[in-house]
């Protein structure tokens, strides 16, 4: 042990250099699978080979919404529910970023819900990485959107009487290029998930199932983090063909993982692209039209030449 | 199997051995790395840290064998491998 402790003065952990040192530890709670995500997240960076200074991290509020703040790359912790309007307009400003958007799923789906659905339908090309803990974590533990029907929260004592969303499902269906769900026990195919998303052109998805031992399995009888995680082990079954829009999650059933969705589509600026050389191939036409029917229209007047003096003609009769 | 004659010309193949190191005061005790070593090379030690945790302790450091999913689970950045350089 003593040699253990001495070795360790000499060797610091391979993540240091990407985590802001002076923050931590980190506010998380013991069990908590942030943590997790966020070495998947910086592993899955390495594998994917982006440089460190063109890749730029967005969160939004919450106990997700710190991974911005804990993390040594160019980052913003921005309102709640915006970080995807942050990182659309971080992405067209500087299209060279790799824009990555870190943040919870009462972030994005309950305040940020109709953002992450335009980008979606848009296909910005930002990877959004999605944790869901089902609940508001940081607020005391009210009911979300991705609640499970029948699970207890602080707002929900009785019990949920509400749909949860289908995140994948929903990110589908807005038109995501890439869609993947994994919890944070899928510690390696997760990172290989977000390395895909990260040399991937377009809007990926990535929803990261995180227990949460604290608000959401003190309030279901859930045990620590430790149990929720063996939990999702038991429940979790692996199958990339799966329809993401039939594959909710809910208190007992089976959590599907794997990438469901990965096309390619043109992107948003790829679009604007198009549309702006179409308009001018249009107009350079247009010129010559104009200038055709000038030379057919004033045949019979040859007097005028420009069609600025045929105006003046105009308005002078 | 036994193999009576060693096979001529061809060196012991290398297993490759990992150095676990564990940063005492950065843990929660989540016990993430102990349930998920596929070798059970941790344990959960007797000593509190500076939290008042306790943290995982090498037991059999011999069977490790640098898979480093302790270093991709642990929550708290807490614990690493080296690859562990042949004496």
């Amino acid at each position: 042990m003593a040699n253990n402790t001495a070795q360790l003065q000499e060797k610091s952990h391979p993540m240091e250099d990407l985590l802001r040192m002076d923050r931590m530890p980190h506010i998380w709670c013991s069990g908590c699978g942030l943590g997790s995500a966020v070495t998947a997240f910086v592993e899955g960076l390495k594998k994917a080979g982006v440089s460190y200074d063109k890749t730029a991290i967005v969160s939004g509020i919450g106990c997700t919404g710190r991974v911005a703040g804990y993390l040594r790359l160019d980052s913003y912790h921005t309102t709640h529910g915006r970080a995807i309007p942050f990182a659309t307009g971080l992405k067209l400003a500087n299209r060279d970023l790799t824009v990555v958007v870190f943040s919870g799923d009462g972030d994005l789906f309950a305040i940020g819900g109709n953002h992450l659905i335009h980008a979606a339908r848009r296909n910005v090309d930002i990877n959004v990485i999605c944790v869901n803990n089902f609940i508001y974590g940081m607020t005391g533990g009210q009911n979300a959107p991705t609640t499970p029907l029948g699970a207890y929260s602080s707002t929900a004592p009785f019990g949920n009487y509400e749909m949860p969303f289908n995140l994948v499902g929903l990110a589908a269906a807005s038109g995501a290029s890439y869609v993947a769900r994994w919890t944070t026990m899928h510690a390696r195919r997760l990172t290989d998930s977000i390395a895909t998303a990260a040399n991937k052109k377009g809007f990926c998805f990535i929803e990261i199932v995180s227990p949460c031992p604290t608000v959401f399995a003190r309030k279901n009888k859930g045990g620590t983090g430790l149990d929720m995680l063996k939990e999702f082990q038991t429940r979790a079954i692996i199958d990339h063909d799966a329809d993401p829009t039939t594959i909710p999650l809910n208190m007992d059933n089976e959590i599907v993982c794997g990438e469901f969705v990965n096309d390619d589509r043109p992107t948003f600026w790829e679009n604007v692209q198009a549309g702006i050389k179409a308009r001018l191939e249009k107009f350079a036409n247009w010129e010559e039209m104009q200038s055709n029917s000038r030379k057919i229209s004033h045949k019979k007047d040859r007097k005028y030449t420009s069609s600025r003096d045929s105006s003046i003609m105009r308005r002078n009769t | 199997m036994r193999f009576w004659e060693k096979p001529f010309g061809k060196e012991k193949p290398k297993t490759i051995c990992g150095e676990i190191h564990i940063i005492n005061d950065r843990c929660k005790g989540c016990s993430f790395c102990i349930e998920y070593c596929p070798r059970n090379v941790l344990e959960v030690s007797k000593d509190f840290n500076k939290k008042g945790y306790h943290p995982p302790i090498v037991v059999k450091p011999d069977m490790c064998t640098f898979c480093g999913l302790c270093e991709m689970i642990c929550p708290d950045f807490a614990i690493f491998v080296i690859e562990k350089e042949d004496e």
